[in-house]
């Protein structure tokens, strides 16, 4: 039965289904437990994955429950405006880290970004990266953590509080027995869960529409303005929905915000340096774009679908008000509406593991970021490596109860959650500049690096505290006063990286840079790369590289 | 000897079977005792096909990803 003011109630079966899915889950991790005995093991998965396993587990990383909600209600709400988050917003930036930054992190064979950091600009620039990088994986994993819990409860009435501990406590275990073996195995499972779960949406939905043409037609028939279209409505910060111009998309989501996320946050990265060679290493990446391409189908299009056959939910505050439903919910609404017995709960298994593989990221990133970047540099005495695989099983316990506390923090003071994207503009946006000038630049100096990460960083947060504190500033820092939070967040970061950069040139124009016989390995015109001239044009990953951006093209054609 | 790895293909295969299974004989005894809560196009049956589609992928994954009795 139905409890009162929940979406949807699970039948014996899909009870069932969910529970097996629990059960699968910590399997694999008591299983893997016995091939988890270096600290190569545990931090870089033996640094034996196949660019298939690889990939998979670096585009799932990313697909958290809340990104599974999120875009779709962003889909209700700014329609296919909402793809350009998963298309010029990722397609180009995967690519780039395959062929351009992927060779500079697996050579240098480094365990993590901050890692990178250290071996380019030293301990400076490496502890103020690992810190901030801490400070905002366990932030986000507490906050998507209510999150789901928060789904939970509207969705199916389940108490906030079982769902918070029984989930975390889950990934906690499988992560602490197999560290990243288990993470990105269970990463896997979870992505082919999330498909099979989610993919009956938007099929039975497109049936019930009558076809893509037909949708449009009804989406038209109950909305004013341009919710189908990609391109054509953002030439104007007043003609779409979303209140952003195509600089804001082109160059502060595609060419920083993306470029930021997908090449030096370490939650992703980490998965792609534990590939078994450096092929692999550059072809998970491009295998992970290919992928990633198509999740707007299981995502976007159910809340476009939601447009067509579900007119009239509203915002979150109205709904409240009015004992309506808010777009929030549409994809739930969509589970309700097409998913019968066994099915439905197959649904509720891609968003609880949904959210797994995004917390499962969070934690084996913040355990390695915290055992080698943060722990390690502390202890000046020699230490044997069982003695890291003891750390990092306990700081993976560790950072799952400092999440539940982040997440309790949340529940106290709701407002933390609209501050999510922006933490990315603050730490993200300008380790990009100093990442990129590290490997492209060989007069990049140590000291260049430092200042120009901490000028990006400071000054991202004080763009954010100034338009808090004054709000007349969104004419300045989004240069349209009709900017939405997105589009500042998009600006903020464009400016947090350039400054970044700017600081970087100036400091290192005037102090010593290092010798050339240092930046072996770490800086493109001081390294010589593997050649590739042996291999068949199908096994290269730039020919493939090519085929996935070919494709991106005529997609973003198709729905200009 | 190294231990072998059974391959997370093999995991995967085993979990879409069982959900098939579970998936399909649900979507059958919808077709039996209809469910009280009612879906869009429940005429379709989806819960039928798209069990047997779950069970064809997990068997094939099974059998593709068996692992090896002996390594030396």
């Amino acid at each position: 039965m139905q409890n009162p003011g929940t979406l949807v109630s699970l039948s014996g079966v899909d009870t069932a289904i969910v529970a097996i899915y629990f059960l699968v889950v910590l399997t694999i991790g008591f299983y893997l437990k016995r091939f988890t005995k270096t600290g190569n093991d545990f931090f870089m998965a033996g640094r034996k994955m196949t660019a298939w396993i690889a990939g998979l587990s670096f585009v799932a990383a990313n697909l958290g429950a809340l990104e599974l909600m999120g875009w779709a209600a962003s889909a209700y709400q700014y329609g296919i405006l909402a793809t350009h988050w998963y298309w010029i917003g990722a397609i180009p930036a995967m690519l780039f880290l395959a062929i351009i930054m992927m060779p500079f992190y697996y050579i240098s064979k480094t365990h993590s970004v901050p890692g990178y950091l250290q071996l380019r600009f030293g301990n400076s620039s490496r502890s103020l990266s690992a810190v901030c990088f801490g400070f905002m994986t366990i932030l986000m994993s507490g906050i998507n953590m209510y999150a789901m819990a928060l789904v939970m409860k509207v969705v199916l009435g389940w108490d906030i509080h079982f769902s918070i501990w029984v989930s975390s406590i889950t990934v906690g275990v499988y992560v602490a027995l197999g560290g990243l073996f288990s993470a990105i195995f269970n990463e896997v499972l979870q992505f082919v869960l999330i498909w099979l779960g989610a993919l009956l949406i938007p099929i039975i939905g497109l049936i019930e529409a009558g076809g893509w043409g037909k949708m449009v037609a009804k989406i038209h028939q109950n909305f004013q303005g341009d919710f189908t279209h990609l391109w054509r409505s953002i030439g104007s910060f007043s003609d779409n929905p979303m209140g952003i111009h195509w600089t804001g998309i082109v160059f502060g989501l595609g060419a920083i915000i993306s470029m930021g996320y997908w090449t030096t946050d370490f939650l992703v990265v980490q998965r792609v340096l534990a590939a078994k060679d450096l092929r692999s290493a550059k072809l998970a990446p491009i295998i992970g774009a290919g992928f990633k391409m198509f999740v707007p189908f299981i995502v976007i299009l159910p809340g476009l679908l939601g447009l067509a056959v579900l007119p009239g939910l509203v915002g979150e505050a109205q709904a409240v008000a009015t004992g309506g439903h808010s777009f929030n919910e549409i994809l739930p609404l969509m589970m309700a509406r097409y998913l019968g017995p066994g099915l439905l709960g197959l649904g509720i298994t891609a968003l609880i593991a949904g959210f797994m593989s995004g917390m499962a990221g969070n934690v084996s990133a913040f355990a390695t970021v915290w055992t080698y970047d943060i722990y390690k540099p502390l202890r000046k005495k020699q230490l044997s490596d069982g003695h890291f695989v003891k750390v990092g099983r306990w700081t993976t316990i560790l950072g799952v109860l400092v999440s539940i506390g982040t997440a309790y923090l949340v529940m106290q003071f709701a407002s933390i959650m609209d501050y999510v994207q922006a933490l990315f503009s603050f730490f993200i946006a300008p380790l990009f500049a100093t990442v990129l000038l590290g490997m492209l630049w060989k007069r990049a100096t140590s000291a260049g690096g430092f200042w120009g990460l901490l000028a990006g960083t400071v000054s991202s947060i004080g763009m954010w505290a100034w338009v808090k504190v004054d709000p007349g500033a969104l004419r300045i820092i989004a240069l349209s006063p009709n900017a939405k939070a997105m589009a500042e967040n998009m600006y903020r970061a464009l400016w947090s990286c350039l400054i970044c950069a700017a600081v970087t040139i100036i400091v290192s124009l005037f102090t010593n840079p290092k010798p050339e016989s240092e930046l072996n390995g770490l800086v493109r015109s001081c390294t010589v790369l593997p050649s590739e001239k042996h291999l068949k044009l199908t096994q290269k990953p730039i020919f493939w590289a090519g085929v996935v951006f070919a494709v991106f093209i005529v997609l973003n054609i198709i729905f200009w | 000897m190294e231990k072998k790895m059974i391959s997370i293909w093999y995991f995967i295969g085993l979990l879409l079977t069982v959900y098939g299974v579970l998936i399909f004989g649900a979507g059958i005894y919808d077709l039996i005792v209809p469910f009280k809560h009612h879906v869009v196009l429940r005429e379709l049956h989806a819960g039928v096909w798209w069990g047997v589609l779950l069970v064809v992928i997990g068997v094939v994954y099974i059998v593709k990803f068996k692992p090896k009795k002996t390594e030396k």
